[in-house]
């Protein structure tokens, strides 16, 4: 075994040797073993711990967002509520409705959650931080990613409850449709970085993608919010309408699951988008590459807690058609603009592009940006058709 | 090659988070259109009229609270209003500004309440509920202070009103009308302007002018069609032909013209509160009304505009302590009228955000 | 209120209209046979002198010997009232002929009427029960109903 890259807070090579060392000889042909398992287990707590204070900080950043307090009872500034919410959700009745396909019904959650969590397995927490490098790596999350799709009608379709058909329905219709946009979107990455493996996507960020490609960033934001069923497309849940969705008929520990699912997907979106587009874990070298990795995914999170505190739901066919109009027209202008690029600034031998090309194509890609967005709000924006203005005049602040 | 698809009907409540209480309707989609609507009331009918029956005419008053409870006051100035008429009772100068500030005061509280919970079911989560929430509250605090009550304040008697206001509420009342336009601007900026509402609401359960009159809708549903009815001017009931106010009208109907209506309507109301903070002067607060009216036999219909509508009260007196009839034309349950002529044809999420223009209250519905 | 003919001019005028209408005018109301209520209703509704366009309410109330239906129309453009009222002396069955094809909103009125007070209002798409559940006995605001 070839054990050379021992750094990085997780990383396999590490374990191993730890394991190497501390295991008697007789159990040392189980050394990969375990060292495999301890690396999956701390990966999968750090995410389910980090999500559950994720819950405590959504809950209290929308508190904010909405002059209230939020939770603040259990703990300083009510740290532990997560800890309460789960024994509470552990603690209640586990209810399967009469009629329900009960074997579908009770796989949903666990599918649910295991295509959420197979993600990070990819994903480079740092240089050498991750749980296993795949050269197709950025395959693999668009593969798993759908996934979510099966498990989430499997639930809705499942708990014989008309509304959590609405929901499930209306999830299939939804993240396939949105599957379309991501991937084209990742496409431009591809051209980029030439390669598929995300250790070699972020290592070849010498200057952000987003930067590079404002307009492939936006499409895959949006898509990325759709897929994660979140404010202004959680047509899926749709708290207002279907009650809860395909979750509906659910309770207890699988409740609890598909909440921890749900919490989790922003937390695995926005590392997907910070490895993507915010240079995963590159950052000046004052701080660890896990610690920059960390305030990006942050940052990114944040981002879209204020589009949910802010932002009403579109309705079911305004989201197809934003997918299939501006999202998917955007995505293709995108797609051809940096193939374009690419072609004239790449380096005939080697393949790359220098960093100095890397502005000239940010440069003209945001000319197109801010041309594309003007020219589409001015035609489909409903603002413009007639002029909308507030009632008030100038007292906004006085 | 066509796919067969079958309709499913589908009971929205009485338990549902974006009914308003327990309003159920019975609605068959199909895929996400609505083909049919069948609303079933009752599940909060008390009898209200019936109770009525039983209690003498100041005992009433308490009844008119439980109606609309969003807005209590406005249920109480319309009920003791058709008992003035009655007895032809002349009430003091000061109650009766006391009354219209109280009134406009429930006005905006109402408004906020819709509009909150119309953005509320377009699925914002929340904010602009508890920006709303916020200033009702603050209204709600002056309400107590002024009769002691929050929610069921029973403030009006016939004849006047239950106590002239504390300096505390006058001092309270001048803050709030410095800060109160102010919130509404904060508001409209979250709300107004905001593309995923226009999005959602122009355009969407649109009912002509004709299709209103027609189904006897009035207050802001009415308006928002583009008719230019309010009862406070053309029928100016107590100080409103003094007063100087515009009354706001939208253009299309539909779901944005019904949100923007209210909104101008609470910068009216606070218009008419300021001019009655300057023209109120002292005096007497309640005219010399026995407990136990008797009023003479005969029947009156009298109607103020509540927040919601035209709310009138007719009661048929034969001389008894309580009234021989009581009944009471309610805005919301008129304002459900044209339910189905809103609602088919749109989809699911426009049905719920239909359901919230319409700003209904079902112990207003269902008495 | 502002109506340009006053009361007896108007019950004239509806004698003159609607023949069998049988108005005649008590104190400040206009009594009408109920068999007339539709033509009455649609002269007022769409003489453009009258132009009663707004149907503000209807009620129904139990004098024990008969059951009177009392109209509250309303013009919107003119801005004038007009309180029309019916008796109805079957207490038993009392049948009255819907309004509801001149106004949408005499549909959910009517029914509660019917719920309540227990007068059938024939020509009605949608004759059941509104506010309380169907199979119940009696109408509560009826002088003989026993609570």
């Amino acid at each position: 075994m070839m054990c050379e890259q021992a750094e990085g807070l997780v990383n396999f090579c590490r374990i191993y040797k730890i394991y190497e060392f501390i295991l008697p000889s007789w159990l040392s042909s189980f050394t990969y073993f375990f060292s495999a398992i301890t690396l999956a287990l701390t990966v999968i707590n750090i995410l389910i711990i980090s999500t559950a204070l994720y819950t405590w900080f959504e809950r209290r950043t929308l508190a904010r967002f909405q002059s209230r307090l939020g939770p603040n009872r259990w703990g300083p500034f009510g740290i532990l509520q997560p800890i309460a919410d789960v024994i509470k959700a552990i603690t209640k009745e586990d209810t399967v409705p009469e009629s329900a396909d009960k074997v579908v019904f009770n796989m949903a959650p666990i599918l649910l959650i295991i295509t959420t969590l197979l993600v990070i397995i990819v994903i480079p927490l740092g240089p050498n931080s991750f749980m296993g490098s795949l050269n197709i790596g950025i395959i693999f999350i668009i593969g798993i990613t759908s996934m979510n799709t099966i498990s989430i009608f499997m639930g809705g379709w499942a708990s014989r409850n008309k509304y959590a058909m609405f929901g499930a329905m209306r999830s299939v219709a939804m993240l396939i449709t949105y599957e379309i946009p991501m991937g084209i979107a990742i496409v431009g990455i591809l051209l980029l970085s030439n390669s598929l493996a995300l250790s070699d996507i972020v290592l070849s960020q010498t200057i952000p993608f987003f930067i590079i490609q404002p307009i492939g960033f936006f499409v895959f934001f949006a898509a990325s919010i759709a897929e994660i069923s979140r404010t202004p497309f959680d047509q899926i849940e749709a708290e207002s309408e279907l009650g809860s969705g395909f979750h509906t008929e659910y309770s207890g520990i699988k409740f609890a699951i598909i909440t921890l699912a749900e919490f989790m997907a922003p937390i695995i979106s926005a590392i997907v988008i910070t490895t993507l587009y915010l240079g995963g874990f590159k950052g000046p070298s004052i701080l660890p590459a896990e610690f920059w990795f960390s305030i990006k995914v942050f940052g990114v999170i944040f981002f879209m807690l204020w589009i949910r505190a802010t932002w009403p739901r579109l309705r079911i066919d305004q989201i197809m058609n934003f997918a299939w109009k501006p999202l998917f027209g955007l995505g293709l202008f995108n797609l051809f603009s940096i193939a374009i690029e690419v072609f004239v600034f790449q380096d005939k031998v080697t393949g790359f592009i220098s960093t100095s090309h890397y502005w000239i194509m940010a440069g003209i890609n945001w000319v197109f940006a801010i041309l594309l967005f003007f020219g589409i709000t001015q035609i489909i924006g409903n603002k413009n058709k007639e002029k909308i203005k507030h009632s008030y005049k100038t007292n906004m602040i006085s | 090659m066509s796919i067969r698809t079958e309709p499913v009907t589908i009971n929205l409540g009485p338990q549902h988070p974006s009914t308003h209480g327990v309003f159920r309707l019975r609605v068959t989609f199909d895929g996400e259109t609505v083909v049919d609507v069948d609303p079933v009331f009752g599940y909060m009918h008390r009898g209200t009229e019936k109770l009525a029956e039983t209690r003498s005419y100041v005992q009433i008053v308490t009844l008119t609270d439980r109606l609309d409870w969003v807005s209590s006051m406005s249920n109480n100035l319309a009920y003791v209003r058709a008992v003035e008429a009655l007895c032809e009772i002349e009430v003091p100068q000061r109650a009766q500004f006391l009354r219209v500030i109280a009134a406009e005061l429930q006005r905006i509280a109402s408004h906020l309440m819709a509009t909150g919970f119309l953005v509320n079911d377009m699925g914002a989560f929340a904010t602009p509920l508890m920006y709303c929430f916020r200033e009702r509250e603050r209204i709600l605090d002056l309400f107590e202070i002024l009769c002691g009550a929050r929610i069921t304040l029973s403030y009006m008697r016939p004849g006047g009103v239950f106590q002239d206001a504390p300096k505390a509420f006058w001092d309270n009342l001048d803050a709030l009308m410095k800060e109160m336009p102010i919130y509404i601007d904060e508001l409209e900026s979250l709300v107004t302007t905001n593309e995923i509402v226009l999005a959602r609401s122009k355009n969407v359960g649109v009912l002509t002018a004709e299709q209103s009159i027609n189904g006897s809708l009035s207050g802001p549903m009415l308006r928002a069609s583009s008719v230019d009815w309010d009862i406070r001017k053309s029928n100016p009931y107590e100080i409103y032909d003094k007063l100087n106010f515009e009354v706001p009208i939208g253009k299309n109907g539909d779901v944005f013209d019904r949100y923007l209506v209210r909104i101008k309507e609470m910068r009216e109301s606070l218009k008419i509160i300021g001019q009655c903070v300057d023209m109120i002067s002292e005096g007497p607060v309640r005219a010399d009304v026995p407990y136990n009216i008797r009023p003479p036999a005969g029947d009156i219909y009298s109607s103020i505009e509540a927040p919601k509508g035209e709310l009138g009260f007719y009661l048929v007196s034969d001389q008894s302590i309580s009234p021989y009839r009581c009944k009471i034309r309610s805005p919301s349950f008129m304002n459900l009228s044209l339910l189905r002529e809103m609602l088919v044809g749109w989809k699911m999420s426009d049905l719920i955000v239909i359901l919230g223009s319409v700003d209904f209250v079902m112990g207003e519905v269902d008495r | 209120m502002s109506l340009t003919k006053n009361q007896k001019e108007l019950t004239d005028l509806i004698n003159t209209k609607c023949i069998d209408s049988n108005a005649i005018l008590i104190g400040q109301d206009i009594y009408i046979s109920s068999e007339s209520i539709n033509d009455v209703m649609k002269f007022l509704k769409e003489d453009v002198e009258m132009d009663f366009n707004f149907l503000t309410s209807i009620t129904a109330v139990d004098y024990i010997e008969f059951i009177e239906i009392i109209y509250h129309l309303y013009s919107i453009d003119r801005n004038h009232r007009v309180v029309l009222k019916t008796k109805c002396y079957e207490i038993d069955n009392p049948i009255v002929p819907s309004i509801s094809k001149l106004w949408k909103g005499a549909e959910l009125q009517e029914r509660e009427i019917w719920d309540l007070v227990g007068v059938e209002f024939s020509g009605h798409p949608n004759m059941k029960r509104v506010l309380l559940w169907e199979g119940f006995e009696g109408h509560p605001l009826r002088r003989s109903y026993l609570g």
